[in-house]
């Protein structure tokens, strides 16, 4: 064996109360932590990408069809949905900005708003899944959709099995997207709590950092589904 | 020789031979690394044996070597991928003047129509030397239609049609399987494939049937009044459909597409799906009013009138195989 | 060369610093849940061979005899499942792996501690899952849940099994995770990336598949179960929806998935090659990067395993040449191996032989692979048990032999004991013929035609003989391996206690006590060496240093 082998203790003058044992300094912590959330949101990304592409092969299979169901959600719903996810990915940034430079007030005030413009997300989100239960559009024994024109063909009905299939599409994605939505509360919740106490510092708000990546990440993937599922062929 | 415990399967068709070709190729090749391999292995094992007092010889690695071993088998690989390539595109290319039979798969049965009419159940029985293709479809889950004496295979799918074909050369009983797996008795799903001489085979198709399958299919046209707006001249609220399949057709949305049998099937179950340019979509669906069988005959009367030559296999008495009399009936 | 020192006093370690089942289920020990893992999956293995013992069984006579045909439908349905899912894919990674790539990196332990218990909670959730199906009915759609017979066909546990194999997925994803920025952040000082030993090479490869393969099979089980429960028609052709639109989607990660499988073994294997030639591995940047090439390509290729369920011609043509493509990083490490083997100095104790038996049955796994991405050839023998045999041989003669590999070189590690040398040697050799005689034959049933997920050939009689010969391989490859799980459990009793470093091996791994400390090292190691110096372990110095060029 050679006898470089064993070299003296990393002496570590002042741990930090955050550290973990078997990190050796806070920055490696921070670093693996952050990381660890962008590896994280690239498996979100293949977890959703498999969906978006069902999407996009029966979108391009089925686009009459596709753009008739489309046309019988409310976009405003969605838009005004859209502007609340952008306003709250906003203060997160605030958060993170009030936890870097020691503002308390704004921290704690910029996550309640933040959970607040979720739960503002997910109030629009019930009323516009209301509404399509009540037109008999849920996938399912009782799903009807007779006698809607296709854009632009006016003389021609989608056909319901093929609308039946952006309906389910619809409700699977929005759906595990408000999922995402409710987990996000609770981390959030959960960092309020944190905050709260005083846990937060200038030097140590890793949490911080990380539950905001994902909630921009979750913001994303909305701004994505967005124009996909409310805004086909809306133009004509 | 070996009856009990073969070692080959039985070659029945031109594909066979072609497929065992590169089979044997790949076995050689294949060979000849597994050897280079374990003869490598072999001898260094014993050569380099741990004796007190030897040291390894520590080598870091060479890239020429490495390139070498990477460069070699790639070109290799490439070839045998260009042989296979050919040996697919022909079994995936049926010749223009087969002819045809239709294939409905179900759990857990084959049901097969000649286009003469005459019907089958997990059973087919063709010449020697003609070109058949299989025009498959399912009532249910996904079947596979598996023929090892023919090297063929075809997924067989619900809701469309997928083509395969043949040309047997030996006659003789041949195993016919399901080889994708479709429930219970996905291993009772079997049959078998016939290839009789010419003669017999006229013999045989000379047995009683109800006309071929396009005069079922003209008789389902006119039942289900099809004719009042596909008809023969330029004034019907449909496509004239004389001379249509097998050639593009410009939609309304200015795609062009070409009218083979799914563009057939497709237009009749959903009607709205792909419209021809110029008509309005006014046609109701036929999904849940016709069975696939009465659609196989649909399909197979719009290609008769858009085929002047037919080519029945009665008239296929052809020349180029040897005439060995009986059938045999052993299973191979 | 095994020589053991007897301690007389046993020095604290993580085995015996804490005791009690709550030490053992709240552990965040890296090395604790290698256990954990490794004691779940050998309970599933067990499972999953009983199935394929029935199995064979069945085959044994050419008529249905032994069980329905629904049962049999069941169990080679959940002998995939289990196997698959609840072994082949932990196995290496989270049993070795865990155990193994924080110590040699130099780390403490993985960079998420907690995250890897929870996956292993995830795990068992799952396996339970999988059991509780099993116990009320089972599931009978083939480990493959080929759709519309999964979603609409089938009148068996369809959605639990899903749900099932959909939870340990996000085990899988969590280890995974884990590894990636375990090796990116925690490496000690001096541990570059040319340094790293090619087994944490094999693990990072295999990770990045894990992470972006898993999700997608989650999410294709997600639509599975909601249009069997709900009745949607995603992909359902009678309700407008595509059946290959599903085995595209669970083909992009079941075919990568297959080099979860299969890396990590290579990972082991190199490993040991090199320790017992007392050499560094030859062209280690080529077999390092050759694991990156294998998991890259791997995303590329699934639809090899559709050329006849209906895609186009011009598809299948792409999917067949860059089937090729991934074989090319795959025959370069074989011939690597071999090369190292040139002018070493070889010793030929238990996990040698299997290493050796490794890749022998790679190189024939790896060489029939050839034949299944000729296009001309893959329709013939598709769904046949040429495919059977194939990957049998990549994942029972590959992965398993560099698992169990694995297990004899790191047991002393691991359990702080000795095994018997003689009785593993016999086990690796038993299991290699024993593999060869089931497998072997079904090279010739398939290319014969004999269709895969048969359980009755009463109309082909002239199949049995081959049958025959594979059933009798399965006893003998059964007994190969109860013996190692017999004489390891032995070892832990009786077995002599195992010195820090009883091959003499090169590693971090090996420089700690065995078995090590919770935090693996006294203090944290600096490196200053290569990877596999074995020239300076044995004391001599090199002797003609071939520099790559």
């Amino acid at each position: 064996m050679p006898d470089s082998t064993v070299v003296g203790l990393h002496h570590e003058e002042e741990h930090h109360p955050e550290l973990l044992h078997h990190f050796a300094e806070p920055e490696q912590q921070r670093d693996a932590a952050s990381f660890g959330m962008w590896i994280f949101l690239g498996t979100e990304v293949m977890f959703f990408g498999g969906l978006f592409l069902a999407y996009l092969i029966y979108r391009r299979l089925y686009f009459g069809d596709f753009g008739a169901a489309s046309s019988s959600i409310k976009a405003g719903l969605g838009a005004a949905n859209t502007a609340v996810l952008i306003c709250s990915s906003l203060t997160v940034v605030l958060a993170i900005w009030g936890a870097q430079t020691a503002r308390r007030s704004l921290m704690i005030g910029s996550l309640i708003l933040t959970m607040l413009f979720g739960l503002t997300f997910l109030g629009i989100k019930g009323i516009e899944y209301k509404e399509k239960f009540d037109e008999h559009h849920v996938p399912g024994a009782s799903f009807s959709f007779d006698h809607v024109p296709i854009p632009g063909h006016p003389d021609q009905y989608a056909n319901p099995r093929h609308a039946e299939i952006f309906f389910a599409l619809y409700f699977i994605m929005t759906g595990l997207h408000a999922l995402h939505m409710i987990v996000g509360l609770g981390i959030f919740t959960w960092l309020l709590i944190m905050a709260w106490k005083g846990r937060f510092t200038p030097e140590y708000h890793t949490p911080l950092e990380i539950g905001g990546l994902y909630w921009h990440f979750v913001d994303i993937i909305w701004i994505y589904l967005f124009p996909l599922l409310y805004l086909i062929d809306r133009h004509r | 020789m070996f009856d009990n415990f073969p070692l080959w399967p039985a070659r029945a068709s031109t594909a066979a031979g072609n497929v065992d070709a590169l089979f044997i190729f790949l076995l050689i090749v294949s060979g000849m690394m597994t050897l280079l391999i374990f003869v490598a292995i072999m001898y260094f094992a014993a050569r380099y044996r741990h004796r007190r007092g030897v040291l390894a010889e520590q080598i870091e690695g060479s890239t020429p070597l490495e390139l070498t071993w990477s460069v070699i088998p790639f070109f290799v690989f490439m070839v045998i991928f260009a042989w296979g390539a050919v040996v697919y595109f022909k079994s995936r290319t049926p010749p223009r003047d087969s002819t045809e039979v239709y294939v409905v798969a179900k759990q857990w049965m084959w049901k097969l129509e000649h286009a003469e009419g005459q019907r089958e159940i997990n059973e087919l029985h063709v010449p020697v030397g003609r070109d058949v293709k299989l025009i498959m479809t399912s009532q249910d889950v996904i079947h596979s239609f598996f023929v090892p004496a023919f090297r063929m295979k075809q997924d067989v799918l619900p809701g469309r049609y997928t083509v395969a074909w043949f040309r047997a050369i030996k006659p003789g009983t041949y195993h016919l399987f399901c080889a994708e797996y479709c429930g219970t008795q996905h291993s009772g799903m079997i049959g078998s494939i016939v290839v009789m001489e010419p003669s017999q085979f006229e013999a045989w198709m000379s047995g009683g049937t109800s006309g071929p399958l396009s005069a079922t299919g003209e008789k389902i046209f006119a039942e289900l009044g099809c004719a009042t707006c596909h008809r023969s001249d330029t004034q019907g609220r449909g496509p004239n459909l004389q001379g249509v399949f097998g050639k593009p057709v410009q939609l309304a949305d200015g795609r062009t597409v070409t009218a083979d049998e799914n563009y057939i099937r497709e237009s009749i179950l959903d009607p709205g799906a792909k419209i021809v340019n110029g008509f309005k979509p006014v046609m109701p669906t036929f999904q849940g009013l016709v069975s696939e069988e009465q659609l196989n005959a649909l399909v197979a009367y719009v290609k008769s009138v858009s085929q002047p030559v037919a080519t029945p296999m009665k008239t296929a008495a052809t020349a180029d195989q040897n005439n060995d009399k009986g059938s045999g009936s052993q299973v191979q | 060369m095994a020589t053991a020192t007897i301690q007389p006093v046993e020095r604290e370690n993580y085995l015996n610093k804490h005791y009690g089942v709550g030490s053992w289920l709240f552990t965040t020990d890296h090395k604790r849940i290698a256990l954990l893992y490794l004691i779940s999956i050998t309970f599933f293995f067990f499972i999953g061979g009983l199935f394929a013992l029935l199995i064979r069984l069945e085959l044994l006579t050419p008529a249905g005899d032994l069980v329905q045909a629904d049962t049999y439908n069941k169990l080679f349905t959940m002998h995939g499942q289990v196997m698959v899912f609840f072994f082949l894919i932990p196995s290496i990674p989270a049993v070795l792996g865990n155990f193994l790539v924080p110590m040699m990196i130099g780390a403490k332990d993985l960079a998420f501690p907690r995250i890897n218990l929870l996956s292993w909670y995830l795990y068992i959730i799952a396996g339970l899952m999988m059991v509780h199906c099993m116990l009320t009915g089972g599931v009978d759609t083939g480990w493959t849940f080929y759709t519309p017979f999964s979603t609409a066909f089938s009148n068996t546990k369809v959605i639990e099994a899903g749900l099932a194999i959909f939870v340990s997925g996000f085990s899988s994803i969590l280890t995974g995770l884990n590894f990636v920025v375990t090796i990116h952040r925690m490496r000690a000082p001096g541990m570059t990336w040319s340094r790293l030993p090619l087994f944490i090479w094999a693990h990072y490869a295999t990770s990045i598949i894990q992470i972006l393969g898993t999700p997608v099979i989650a999410i294709t089980l997600v639509l599975v179960v909601a249009e069997r429960a709900l009745h949607l028609g995603i992909f359902d052709p009678k309700l407008g929806g595509d059946p290959l639109l599903f085995q595209h989607l669970f083909w992009f990660y079941s075919h990568p998935a297959v080099y979860i499988m299969i890396l990590p073994s290579m990972g082991v294997v190199t490993e040991i090659i090199a320790c017992f030639s007392r050499k560094r591995i030859f062209g280690y940047s080529f077999v390092a990067f050759s694991s990156i090439a294998i998991a890259v390509f791997g995303f590329l290729v699934w639809a090899h395993h559709m050329f006849v369920a209906g895609i186009s011609v011009y598809a299948a043509l792409i999917f067949s040449i860059l089937s090729y493509a991934v074989a090319v990083p795959s025959a370069v490490k074989v011939f690597n191996w071999t090369a190292t083997l040139y002018k070493g100095s070889i010793h030929y104790d238990a996990p040698m032989l299997y290493a050796f038996g490794f890749v022998g049955l790679f190189t024939m796994g790896g060489l029939t692979g050839l034949f299944l991405a000729a296009l001309g050839i893959d329709v013939h023998v598709t769904d046949t048990y040429f495919v059977i045999a194939h990957f049998h041989y990549i994942m029972v003669g590959g992965a398993l032999m560099g698992y169990l590999g694995g297990m004899h070189f790191w047991w002393p590690k691991i359990s702080g004991r000795l095994y018997p040398e003689g009785w593993a040697r016999l086990a690796a050799l038993i299991v290699f013929l024993g593999f060869n005689l089931t497998f072997f034959p079904q090279f010739i049933l398939g290319y014969l035609g004999m269709p895969r997920r048969y359980f009755d050939y009463s109309h082909m009689p002239e199949f049995q003989v081959l049958n025959v010969l594979s059933t009798a391989g399965a006893t003998v490859l059964g007994v190969g391996y109860l013996l190692p799980m017999i004489y390891f459990l032995w070892s832990m009793r009786y077995g002599k206690p195992a010195p820090d470093n009883p091959w003499n091996a090169a590693g971090l791994e090996w420089m700690t006590s065995s078995p090590p400390t919770t935090f693996n090292f006294e203090t944290e190691p600096v490196v200053t060496w290569e990877a596999y110096n074995y020239d300076e372990l044995d004391g001599g110095h090199k002797q003609e240093v071939k520099v790559a060029g």
